[in-house]
């Protein structure tokens, strides 16, 4: 059961090996596409926060860029500022610098302007592309593992098949050591006293209610009926009636194990186990939000045939539909569809994402990794002034 | 034979793993057994119908739990969804 990947000077093992342009400011996209264009190897990470946010919702946003500069699959890291934002490159970039691992930054107004910032983003980059080209993957156990599991484009087959098998892969990466975390707040109402059962401490299942709670809420508040949002009209499509019926089927994708604790988005878990992290369900929010957790892979089933993707967790999908494995090949990279044919039973499905999961964690590249598939998106839960 | 799958013994509507026209006989697994219901509609690959009669106002039941409302009576072998069906949660149009 071994795997291999890079290890980083905290310990920590990525399965891949980019040097991150990791904008702190959306203002500061240009500068960090500018150096993109010079240096196409290097992985760029713009976003559209930063700045003129306010309390819990600046404070996420700049929680989630530090998690994803430290997530062990980024070896070294180039933060981008104005220096005149909220989140400065300089702050995201001592944060991120814990990790012992190559952190610098420039900030666009502290260096006399564009045509003096270039130059010196390009030699930070040279030298870190350099390093990082010269890393070697080694051994490693699955204990080193964070799995992030998220389900899009959900449809019936979702809850019978592709969950329930993923759910068999998160019981064995857990009891071998490693984590998982589970998210997407508004997929566990209906659903919450399933998950709560199986709360490690009282304070947790307290948590959980509190999230979904909190979640249901704001649904609430907005005068609306959450049908049609979520479900969603794809999942309608496929069969989906009411979001109680999505969650009870969504849970599943997160095993049977023990539930450590509720992370707030994008928070990095303290132990290992099963975690569940808040958050919405929209699959770039919460792909972004994941990577920000530290998963270095993400198992994503989809009943519809997503073509979602993350720039930094190679994302795997998989899906128990039949007409989605045969029409939207280029989607999928496992197809658990024999479940509901009744020629496969969920073990055999789960061995099968387990074998690609050990795959893509040593290198093979995932359907949308090979078209650069994915973008940032943080949860914003406050107003931009 | 076209199949239909009840999740848990306590539901009260299976999910089609086929289109079926009206008046097709499916064959409904259900753990280990399986049984036979003659679905009334028209009703697409995984979409759900009722396995018994279930009144306005009575529980959907799948994976043993409540997923939702009648807002009609539903009979036997006729398709179950939004037409039919509301969520008791995440209702702020009722708030």
């Amino acid at each position: 059961m071994k795997l291999s990947g890079y290890v980083r000077p905290d310990g920590l093992v990525g399965f891949r090996n980019h040097v991150a342009i990791l904008s702190s400011v959306g203002c500061a996209n240009d500068v960090s596409q500018k150096l993109a264009y010079m240096y196409p190897n290097a992985l760029l990470l713009t976003h559209r926060q930063g700045c003129a946010q306010l309390g819990d919702d600046k404070e996420q946003s700049a929680r989630t860029l530090i998690g994803i500069g430290k997530n062990p699959n980024i070896a070294a890291v180039l933060v981008i500022g104005m220096g005149c934002e909220s989140i400065t490159a300089e702050y995201l970039a001592e944060k991120i610098s814990k990790t012992k691992k190559p952190v610098e930054y420039l900030m666009v107004l502290e260096e006399d302007g564009l045509m003096a910032a270039l130059p010196k983003g390009a030699r930070f980059l040279d030298q870190m592309i350099s390093e990082a080209s010269q890393m070697k993957r080694v051994s490693c156990e699955l204990n080193t593992l964070t799995l992030g599991v998220k389900c899009g484009l959900t449809d019936t087959t979702s809850g019978i098949a592709s969950n329930p098998a993923i759910g068999v892969v998160a019981d064995t990466v857990i009891e071998s050591g490693g984590t998982v975390v589970l998210g997407e707040t508004p997929e566990v109402i209906g659903a919450e006293h399933i998950l709560a059962k199986r709360a490690a401490t009282p304070g947790v299942e307290q948590d959980l209610y509190r999230v979904v709670k909190e979640c249901e809420e704001r649904v609430k508040a907005s005068g609306m009926d959450i049908r049609g949002a979520n479900p969603a009209p794809g999942n309608i499509a496929g069969g989906i009636t009411t979001i109680e019926e999505k969650s009870l089927g969504a849970i599943k994708k997160g095993g049977g194990k023990t539930l450590q604790g509720v992370l707030g988005y994008g928070e990095i878990p303290k132990g290992k186990g099963l975690y569940f992290m808040d958050g919405p369900g929209r699959t770039p929010e919460a792909l972004t939000g994941l990577s920000g957790a530290g998963a270095q892979i993400i198992i994503f089933p989809t009943g519809g045939g997503s073509p979602a993707g993350s720039l930094i967790s190679p994302v795997i999908k998989v899906t128990g539909n039949p007409r989605t494995a045969q029409r939207l090949k280029d989607n999928i990279d496992i197809d658990v569809s024999r479940i509901i044919k009744g020629e496969s039973t969920l073990e055999e499905a789960g061995e099968s994402v387990f074998q690609e999961l050990l795959n893509v964690a040593s290198g093979k590249a995932t359907k949308s990794e090979r078209l650069s598939y994915g973008m940032i998106s943080i949860w914003n839960i406050g107003p931009h002034m | 034979m076209k199949k239909a799958i009840v999740i848990d013994l306590k539901d009260n509507v299976a999910t089609l793993l086929a289109d079926v026209d009206a008046n097709d006989v499916v064959q409904v697994m259900m753990g280990d057994k399986t049984t036979k219901t003659k679905v009334q509609e028209r009703v697409q690959f995984g979409h759900k119908f009722a396995m018994k009669a279930i009144n306005k106002g009575q529980n959907v039941v799948k994976y043993g739990e409540v997923v939702g409302q009648a807002t009609k009576d539903i009979g036997e072998g006729q398709h179950v969804h939004v037409h039919n069906v509301e969520s008791l949660r995440g209702r702020g149009d009722l708030a």
